[in-house]
């Protein structure tokens, strides 16, 4: 009975195993990220719940006041489409390697995220309610600002990257383009998010 | 024969061993038919399982100078369904027969109406929500009309209201033999009522209206418990329910009935 | 790429990491080094939880408030819940185990993100000591660890505040646990090894860590809003503003029902890596075991509403939980048959991981036999919110969880420290904890029962006797705490050297030296297609792991 020595990997079997397992590790940053970007849409989900579930069961008081307009969200939409596409050209770009191009889009693409955030900046000022008045008032500058803080977040990134990109050394090429990569999936997300954010806020 | 023993054991621990305290609700020995039968399943599995571990540990505990592994058993597919498969089956029957006794309860009653049909005052629009404890619908339906009564709670009292007299009173008065529905509402913050001796708890929460109702039995003086942290208080939030003979009950609603009309 | 690796290689050239038992206090990337911080961490959180439940057992051995004051007594049970819950019991059977435990069961040399493991461990030290300190600056949260608005609206501000900050850490602490336990499960297995090869501890925490990404961000974001009403005034679940308090109840145990499932999981997962070493025989039903535990996770999301029962739930939704929560009755039965099957017909050892292990059997099987009579509608609304309840969840939590976790802490500790811990202390601290335990908690399921509310500081006097029995019990469960340390403190000092594998274990992290070398294994990782081989014919064996062969034929 005596107790098994630790493993000295056997040589017959090291041979192939032992190359797979040196190389053992890929990037899963970007795996990663996904999964905390499923938990961070658990947190909308909640939100959206939430405000669902106020809209079901809690009438507005008589005399609130709670009226959206659709033009500038509507504009927003746009924006943020349009900027969604931007990015997945910045990203086909430097896998080209056409480093300008790549660089001229993410530009663009922050210059999107930023216009979106003044536009939604001007609705807040616009809008004839505040965020105490009432509950659908607060609920909606929560979900709002919360998306809000998620585009202000993903645009420096996205000037970060851009940064990152135009400096020679290459910190960001085809060869690593995972900064690149995370931002680009989390703008789609931040994307994706306000697409339903619009169509439950906005839309019914 | 001695799973059989088990199942004989535990149905009479099951029948036999009394944990609840006194039954004083229309609601309560449905109440403790269902805990009985579930007090016999539970005995039966626990004794089972539990005594089957006691047994593999002393009967198969390596004795000094055994070397050798175990069986090496890794599965067993007809087994392992086979256990899925019973409880399965309990879960099913306790299923369906909480189902029968929520039933019997009131507890699928549509609420809309028992609501209205309770307090005209309720305009249609307010959603209400509770309801468990009216008790067998035709119980409800051959039973004189009900007595209403308006409860506040408060920290860390219950104030209960009774509108047919105007009566205001920190201690609830029940009539026993008939149903009783009451209104809840908290001024402040969520607090639960509850009476043990009735097997009823319902949530008074702010903002929300819910309903309870019950028919007592027995009469005798019962607690009322606030069952849902409250405040530093919440352990002193109690009160009493006095059930009475219907004679009874009627004096003390005469002597504190501020309705002249009534008390013409 | 290059990034990546450096990351991941970092704790492997480890020249910025101290060494010694410096490294214990330090920013540490190596996965075994988080595993014991989160250990200990959160023992010691152990021994304040408990001290506060100590106090709450004394105040109610009298039916008077008289030990403390009555806000005093409702802050110390919510850091006592809160503690025990997210400090003590979620670090520990996910953290401690689950890193210190999973690299060797996928055979990787490190998690797949260790800076962010080492991140998500030191975000706990602050969390805790700001809940704990704000009981002596600013006076802690009063609402319970459900922290129910209105309540936890109207309690004073500041310790509330304090409270969903570090509740909001501790969540995000868990939730890149979570994410580093998917992606090192799922992608940084060893080459040759097959999911379903895994030892089931492994499919355990994935179970777990998937419910921890989907659910703990509900709650964080539930707390936001909490805190919005308390320092904006906003009205989420300020009914005076218009809003609504049961909103709070449903995204509140959307969260909080299955982090009972986060705190059980990886328990029945570490069970199930004990047994089958000390029964000497195979792990039963391989596979049922990994179907019941996804079916665990996937139920445990959608039954949330059981705790909401008496909050005027409607009828239809009443139906709806109670079924659904029945049923999860069955892939837990499952898993209890299992183990008692992979008793059945072994070589017991009865040493205190294996009583330990049993005790949370029988202590499970009452409390999930309370938990399914609980789910039962009309058997709730009588108990819901009793000592009936407290008892219940007592049994899930410490008859079930941590029951768990002193049995692993005899099994693992020679691999930790390469010492043994004394069996004769060990079999004393399991006789007192488990006497101890049951005395303390099977009187509650009466009181319940008869009449006394939870969370209360005084009672009718009636159930006097039986708190006096239930807190003897409380005593002996802290004089068990005793025996344990002392053991843990003497051994590792003086304990006998335990050698590499001295249980014999087939799962991978016994075929290393104990305690392991930074990179885990000298060599290349072994491949272990059958952690649970007990028995099995030696030939076999050998053809999966080369270098184990049957302990019987290295006896000569």
């Amino acid at each position: 009975m005596t107790t098994l020595s630790p493993i000295n990997s056997s040589s017959e079997e090291k041979s192939e195993e032992q190359v797979v397992n040196e190389q053992e590790h890929g990037d899963h940053r970007l795996f990663g990220l996904a999964a905390f970007l499923v938990a961070d849409g658990m947190t909308f989900a909640g939100f959206f719940a939430a405000y669902l579930t106020f809209k079901a069961v809690n009438p507005l008081l008589p005399d609130a006041i709670y009226e959206l307009e659709l033009p500038l969200p509507t504009l927003n939409t746009v924006l943020l489409l349009v900027s969604s596409a931007t990015f997945h050209r910045a990203g086909q770009a430097l896998r080209k390697d056409e480093a300008k191009l790549c660089q001229r889009w993410l530009l663009f693409t922050a210059g999107l995220g930023l216009a979106f955030l003044a536009s939604q900046m001007v609705e807040y000022f616009t809008l004839p309610f505040g965020l105490t008045d009432n509950l659908y008032a607060s609920t909606f500058y929560a979900l709002t600002g919360f998306h809000g803080l998620h585009v202000t977040l993903g645009a420096i990134m996205i000037l970060i990257v851009w940064w990152q990109a135009r400096q020679p050394g290459g910190r960001i090429t085809s060869e690593n383009p995972f900064p690149l990569e995370a931002a680009e999936l989390y703008w789609h997300f931040v994307d994706g998010i306000w697409v339903i954010l619009f169509i439950i806020l906005y839309l019914l | 024969m001695l799973g059989l023993a088990l199942v004989v054991g535990g149905l009479w621990i099951g029948q036999n061993v009394n944990l609840l305290p006194d039954s004083a609700s229309a609601n309560a020995p449905v109440y403790d038919e269902l805990f009985r039968v579930l007090f016999s399943i539970g005995t039966i599995l626990f004794l089972g399982i539990v005594g089957l571990v006691i047994y593999s540990l002393i009967r198969f505990r390596r004795r000094p100078g055994q070397s050798k592994d175990g069986l090496a058993l890794e599965g067993n597919l007809p087994l392992e369904i086979f256990w899925t498969a019973v409880p399965a089956v309990v879960v099913l029957f306790v299923g369906l027969y909480s189902y029968d006794i929520y039933d019997r309860m009131g507890g699928m009653q549509p609420l809309a109406q028992s609501a209205v049909h309770n307090h005209q005052a309720i305009e249609a629009k307010e959603r209400v929500w509770g309801g468990i404890g009216s008790g067998p619908i035709e119980l409800s339906k051959q039973a004189k009309s009900s007595l209403s009564v308006e409860v506040t709670a408060l920290q860390f009292a219950f104030l209960f209201h009774y509108p047919e007299g105007d009566i205001i009173s920190g201690e609830l008065h029940v009539p026993s033999g008939q149903p009783v529905s009451m209104r809840m509402e908290s001024k402040d913050v969520i607090h639960a009522f509850w009476v043990p001796e009735f097997r009823l708890k319902q949530d008074v929460i702010p903002g929300q209206p819910t309903i309870l109702n019950f028919t007592a039995t027995k009469p005798g003086r019962y607690p009322i418990v606030c069952a849902e942290l409250c405040g530093p208080y919440h352990g002193s939030m109690r009160s009493t329910v006095v059930v009475e003979a219907p004679d009874e009950y009627k004096r003390w609603f005469k002597e504190n009935s501020k309705d002249p009309i009534l008390e013409a | 790429m290059t990034t990546a690796s450096q990351q991941t290689h970092q704790s492997s050239s480890g020249s910025l990491q101290p060494k010694g038992w410096l490294k214990y206090f330090s920013f540490s990337l190596d996965h075994k080094v988080i595993g014991l911080q989160y250990l200990v961490c959160g023992f010691i959180f152990y021994l304040i939880g408990g001290s506060l439940a100590s106090a709450i057992r004394i105040e109610l051995s009298s039916p008077m408030s008289d030990f403390m004051a009555r806000d005093t007594y409702n802050q110390v049970l919510t850091l006592h819940g809160t503690i025990m819950i997210f400090l003590w019991i979620v670090p520990v059977v996910n953290g401690a185990f689950g890193n210190y435990l999973i690299p060797f069961y996928v055979g990787a040399r490190d998690m797949a993100f260790p800076r962010l493991n080492a991140v998500a461990f030191w975000l706990i030290p602050p969390a805790g000591l700001m809940l704990i300190t704000s009981y002596f600056i600013t006076g802690a949260a009063e609402s319970g660890w459900t922290a129910y608005p209105p309540l936890s609206i109207t309690t004073p501000a500041a310790g509330q505040i304090i409270w969903i900050l570090s509740v909001l850490l501790l969540g995000g602490s868990s939730i890149f646990g979570g994410i580093n336990f998917i992606a090192t499960i799922l992608k940084l297995r060893r080459p040759g090894l097959k999911l379903m090869q895994l030892p089931m501890y492994c499919w355990a925490m994935l179970g777990t860590s998937i419910l921890v990404v989907l659910s703990t961000p509900v709650l964080a974001g539930t707390l936001i809003l909490l805190s919005f009403d308390i320092v904006a005034h906003t009205g989420f679940f300020n009914p005076t503003l218009g809003g609504n308090v049961i909103v709070y109840q449903h995204l509140f145990w959307f969260y909080s029902h299955p982090a009972v499932y986060i705190m059980v999981l990886p328990a029945f997962g570490l069970v199930s890596e004990i047994l089958p070493v000390h029964c000497r025989k195979p792990l039963f039903g391989y596979s049922t075991m990994v179907y019941s535990i996804m079916a665990i996770v996937f139920l445990g999301l959608i039954v949330w509403a059981h705790h909401m029962f008496t909050s005027g739930t409607p009828p239809w939704m009443r139906l709806f939980f109670t079924i659904a929560t029945s049923f999860i009755a069955v892939p837990t039965g499952i898993k209890f048959f299992n183990w008692v099957a992979t008793l059945w017909g072994g070589r017991i050892s009865l040493n205190s991981a294996v009583l330990f292990s049993c005790g949370f059997i029988a202590n499970f099987v009452l409390g999930g036999i309370t938990g399914v009579a609980l789910a039962q509608v009309p058997f709730d609304i009588h108990v819901h919110d009793t000592y009936f309840v407290v008892a219940h969840f007592h049994y899930i939590v410490y008859g079930g969880s941590v029951f768990v976790i002193f049995s692993s802490i005899y099994h693992w500790y020679p691999k930790f420290t390469g010492r043994m811990l004394n069996e004769d202390l060990g079999r004393l601290h399991f006789l007192l904890t488990f006497l101890g335990f049951n005395l303390c908690f099977a009187p509650q399921h009466w009181l319940g029962l008869n009449g006394m509310p939870r969370r209360v500081a005084e009672y009718d006097p009636q159930f006097t006797f039986i708190n006096q029995l239930s807190s003897i019990g409380a005593l002996i469960m802290a004089l068990s705490t005793l025996p344990f340390l002392w053991n843990v403190i003497q051994s590792a000092f003086k304990g006998a050297i335990a050698g590499d594998n001295p249980w014999e274990a087939l799962t991978p992290e016994w075929l290393t030296t104990s305690p392991p070398p930074v990179e885990n294994w000298t060599g290349m990782a072994p491949l272990v297609k059958e952690p649970y081989g007990y028995g099995i014919k030696e030939e076999s064996i050998q053809i999966q792991s080369p270098d184990i062969s049957d302990p019987e034929n290295n006896k000569q």
